[in-house]
């Protein structure tokens, strides 16, 4: 016994600490983790981000550098505080709140004490820099626009949001990433790959050399330059003419689907979200709850198109062979359909066929067709999803499946829909209780590119592109398969013949007359949509939508657009003039019908009072009597 | 004296000794290693240069030692003994003063603790006082004398302040026992432990339950086997107060810094920045070290200096980070090994001088083996004694070499008796 004890001891303790260790070592791999937290720095080496290009290889966005004052509380000698917050415009209290802050959050790392300084802070600074000691300057880079216009095309690179961070271990807390616009889309070229380089720390947090000699250490790879499809000149001329007006325009070139112009308004400078007044004006623009600047209109905004969904049906009616082109239709202000229900329409001559049911917009007409196609099939559920296809054939109703970083689906309704609408089967509905179909009101919702790609479909007589926005990666001109696949709709190309001629007649002798550009001929049509708000859980109608498409020229389209103008009155007002003066600036490259751009520049047509008036608490007038029909 | 037989010398426990030695080098060179290196393993500058050289005089050390007739250790024990006791008096007056602990004679820049060396002188009276023929270890009045012995050198060393070094002087109750003296010793100061740690845990009222609970279940045992009442009433009495005067002494006679060292082992505390860093840092260390380790001299926390002490007591922290699982559970084998060897060989001398020394020898190492590693490893308190042929320290390496080659020598000459 007196021997044993002491084996005994001996063994148990070698057997606990072997099992101890084995516990440490083996089974809790936290403290691997933990031992890297605590030894291992990893220092990020970012690189140059990729420079944006417009379509001319015009430079839209570069980087410049910018200059953080740092500190490390503990490297802190005394200084003259007064010059110091001269220099950098700051109150002393405020710099004495941060260097507090600073110190508390560690006084051996350095933190931010002045971001971002201006170009003339730093010129002066780095000349006294000596007489701070603790203080260093740490240069960033930041996006540089050499525009002021397209910022919703662009998007902005703002820090990286927490939940990103998870998800994508590319990315620690503080990065840079993009956001919204080519800057989101194209995150992984623009970017490039940030290098890396691990530090092995003591325990004061002092770097004492690269971490196994720095065999895990990668360089940065620069990002990539990107070609956009827009054209600078004509986006720059877009967001001018819808100054005061809110709504959007899309500007597709109809043979490659290339975005040439995408405009919302209001919109914004891009210059805005950089630098110390960042986070000053995007939450101002961001509280900015009616107006929305960061909204982008052209291609989030589902509207009734109105008229120049005519088209549409038109297209469907020959295809479908309900009526010929030379079919007439009667138009008496408008066409009452059973039990005292009436479609009004403006005053022209009557009757109608096709060519002049399109150039003079009736309603009417329209509304017999669209009647035709549904009537055509033994019930309404399988009429109506034959029309369904049809327009779907064209992208409308769903997302378009493009490289922009947001979008709608717009809505086409189905049978099932109005089924739904009208607790089929225990009550029936007809043709007619889905006729504002035919004059793209009613059910029919589309966004401003939706619109804009019917038209360049309609410009290619029967196809389209996928509408995008990139061109090239680093001088390479793009092969993605989503762009370079032909969509065909299932209309014939012969029956686009007359509508296009239709639309040509608009523009000769129709709704869009008084906008002629000399040596361009376009195909356009025009859209006054009625609309409705909810302010305050109360209904109500607001001034019509001006609403306008065109492709020019007619014979071999280089340009289809669509544009909204919110509350414009009717599509001639707004819409048509600033489709017509897009066009010729981007044929021609210059103006000729200054009269239209000065009409819609002029301060008096501004629509800001219009935009005011749901919110202003007072009943108000809408088309302030000026409502000309459906035009 | 030519013919006398020689049994040799252990060549088992003196290869353990040199890989221990040589391991504890590799680990003292990555743990003090700068950020840049002066190349040679030998500058006298560097830590690991110097221990080098304590190495080096090691060898020269044993040579001695085991050149030295035996019967010099057991005659001269006591003179032996009181030289020890004289050198640590004398600290009182001309020692000198290193992180608090004034344990040092330093000349020029060499500098001694004599109470790496007073274990063995110590060893040597106690052997020598138990071995003697009129000492008969289960009388009262004689294991006094022999408690008298250990005490004086540990009295001394308490106050420099050395509690660590003093407390390793329990290990000499293992040769007691194995002599004769009563377990009840050792029953005695588990059941102190246990109520200590009890107290500590759960409270003084709990543990009085637990007590009492107790000695009302042995009424359970036969009337025969149980105490008598009187003594059974004693022993609760006596826990019970055992245990308020430790509630009382903790909260009222420790300092802070002792709460905390057992609150933090204890796991009443966790606290990362303050008293548990080293600890926390240790365990890091280890833990990191997987199964095979980071490898030799790229250990992340050993570079980064992260836990304190590093290359002296927390030199295991070093061997779990770079050597894993595999390389610190060599080192606890090599230890365990060495341990039971040595039981082996104190069993089998004919003097008992020898095996009172031999079982001396395994509770000095085991018990630095054993409050070491288990405070490294976070089972322990933080007491700061060295891990033996391991730490850093020309006294430590010397005092430990010449405990263990000294019973070397003897176990070489068993057979002469």
């Amino acid at each position: 016994m007196r021997r044993i004890l002491l084996y005994v001891i001996i063994l148990t303790t070698g057997f606990v600490f072997l099992g101890r260790l084995f516990y440490l070592q083996v089974v809790d791999d936290s403290f691997a983790v933990r031992s890297n937290d605590n030894a291992v720095k990893v220092i990020y080496d970012y690189p140059q981000r990729g420079y944006i290009y417009d379509r001319d290889g015009e430079l839209m966005v570069s980087n410049q550098p910018s200059y953080d004052v740092m500190v490390i509380p503990r490297n802190l000698k005394p200084f003259d505080t007064t010059e110091l917050c001269e220099i950098v415009s700051l109150e002393r209290k405020e710099l004495e709140r941060r260097l507090d802050k600073a110190k508390i959050y560690s006084p051996f790392l350095p933190s931010v004490i002045v971001p971002q300084l201006t170009k003339s802070e730093y010129a002066f600074l780095q000349e006294k820099m000596r007489n701070y000691e603790g203080f260093y300057i740490q240069k960033r880079s930041l996006r540089d626009y050499h525009v002021d216009h397209s910022a919703n095309v662009l998007g902005f690179i703002a820090e990286v949001a927490p939940a990103t961070v998870k998800k994508n271990p590319y990315y620690n807390s503080g990065d840079l990433i993009g956001r919204k616009g080519v800057e989101s889309v194209y995150e992984d070229t623009l970017r490039g790959v940030k290098g890396v380089k691990y530090i092995q720390k003591d325990k004061l947090n002092r770097d004492i050399g690269p971490y196994k000699d720095g065999i895990y250490d990668t360089l940065p790879e620069r990002g990539k330059d990107v070609t956009i499809s827009v054209d600078s000149d004509l986006q720059a001329y877009g967001e001018y003419l819808m100054t005061n007006k809110r709504g959007g325009i899309i500007a597709i070139e109809p043979s490659s689907g290339e975005i040439l112009s995408m405009v919302t308004a209001p919109t914004y400078d891009p210059a805005d979200l950089v630098g110390r007044k960042r986070s000053s004006n995007f939450s101002k623009m961001w509280l900015d709850s009616t107006a929305r600047p960061l909204y982008d209109r052209s291609i989030l905004a589902q509207y009734p198109p109105g008229s120049p969904f005519k088209t549409m049906n038109a297209l469907i009616a020959l295809q479908e062979g309900v009526v010929d082109t030379d079919d007439t239709f009667s138009c008496h202000h408008g066409y009452s359909y059973g039990r005292g229900r009436k479609m009004g329409c403006h005053a022209h001559s009557s009757p109608v066929n096709m060519n002049q049911g399109i150039a003079q917009s009736c309603n009417s007409y329209f509304a017999q067709v669209y009647r035709k196609i549904i009537e055509k099939y033994p019930t309404p559920q399988e009429g109506m999803d034959a029309w369904n296809k049809h327009v779907r054939s064209f992208g409308l109703g769903d997302y378009l499946g493009n490289d922009l970083s947001t979008g709608r689906p717009g809505k086409i309704p189905t049978s099932e829909y109005y089924n739904q609408i009208y607790d089929y089967p225990t009550y029936r509905w007809y043709a007619t209780a889905t006729l504002s179909n035919a004059i793209g009101q009613g059910e029919v919702l589309l966004t401003p590119i939706q619109l804009a790609n019917m038209t360049a479909t309609i410009a290619n007589k029967g196809w389209y592109y996928t509408p995008h926005m990139i061109k090239e990666i680093d001088g390479k001109p793009i092969k993605d398969e989503r762009f370079t696949k032909k969509h065909h709709t299932t209309i014939d190309t012969k029956n686009f013949e007359p509508v296009i001629e239709g639309m040509h007649q608009v523009y000769k002798n129709g709704t869009a007359s008084s906008m002629q550009v000399e040596g361009i001929e376009i195909a356009g049509k025009t859209g006054t949509a009625e609309n409705f708000v909810k302010v305050d859980g109360r209904r109500m109608q607001l001034t019509d939508h001006s609403i306008f498409v065109a492709f020019a020229p007619v014979d071999d389209p280089k340009i289809a657009i669509a544009v909204f103008v919110e509350n414009g009155y009717w599509g001639g007002r707004y819409g048509g003039k600033i489709a017509t003066l897009m066009i010729e600036k981007y044929l021609k490259g210059k103006i000729t019908r200054k009269d239209l751009e000065d009409f819609v520049m002029d301060p008096k047509n501004s629509l800001e009072d219009e935009y005011e008036k749901p919110y202003s608490g007072e009943p108000f007038l809408i088309n302030d009597g000026k409502k000309n029909g459906w035009l | 004296m030519m013919a006398r037989k020689t049994a040799g010398y252990d060549w088992l426990t003196i290869l353990i000794y040199f890989l221990l030695v040589c391991f504890g080098w590799a680990n003292i060179y990555s743990a003090s290693l700068g950020s840049d290196p002066s190349g040679s393993y030998f500058d006298l500058n560097e830590v690991y240069g110097k221990q080098a050289l304590w190495i080096g005089l090691s060898i020269f050390l044993i040579v001695v030692i085991l050149a030295i007739e035996v019967k010099f250790y057991q005659r001269f024990s006591s003179v032996i003994y009181l030289t020890a006791l004289f050198l640590l008096a004398g600290l009182f007056v001309f020692g000198k003063t290193i992180s608090g602990a004034t344990s040092w004679y330093a000349i020029g820049s060499f500098r001694l603790q004599p109470s790496e060396f007073a274990k063995i002188a110590t060893a040597l009276a106690l052997a020598k006082y138990v071995s003697d023929i009129q000492t008969n270890i289960k009388l009262i009045s004689h294991q006094f004398k022999a408690f008298i012995i250990i005490a004086l050198p540990a009295l001394l060393i308490v106050p420099q302040p050395d509690p660590g070094s003093a407390m390793v002087y329990a290990a000499f109750f293992f040769p007691l026992y194995r002599e004769g003296i009563s377990a009840l010793y050792l029953v005695l100061a588990l059941t102190g432990v246990l109520i200590f740690v009890g107290t500590l845990l759960i409270g003084p009222a709990w543990v009085s339950i637990a007590v009492v609970t107790l000695a009302a279940l042995s009424f359970l045992i036969k009337k025969k086997k149980r105490p008598g009442i009187p003594l059974l009433l004693f022993i609760v009495v006596a826990c019970i107060g055992l245990s308020f005067s430790v509630n009382y002494i903790f909260n009222n006679v420790f300092e802070q810094r002792h709460r905390d060292r057992f609150n933090i082992v204890l796991g009443k505390e966790v606290d990362s920045r303050g008293i548990g860093y080293n600890t926390n840092q240790s365990e890091i260390a280890i833990g990191s070290g997987g199964w095979t380790g980071k490898g030799w001299t790229e250990g992340t926390q050993t570079k980064g200096h992260f836990v304190p002490e590093q290359h002296t007591d927390y030199i295991f922290s070093t061997v779990g980070e770079e050597w894993g699982f595999v390389g610190s559970g060599l080192v606890v084998f090599l230890f365990v090994c060495l341990l039971l060897r040595l039981i082996f060989l104190a069993e089998r001398q004919k003097s008992q001088f020898n095996r009172i020394y031999g079982y001396s020898v395994v509770g000095i190492i085991f018990l630095h083996f054993m409050v070491n590693i288990g405070m490294v490893i976070g089972i322990f308190p933080t007491v700061g004694i060295p891990l033996p042929f391991f730490s850093y320290g020309g006294s430590g390496l010397w005092g430990f070499t010449i405990l263990l080659f000294i019973f070397i020598r003897l176990d070489s000459d068993r057979l002469s008796f």
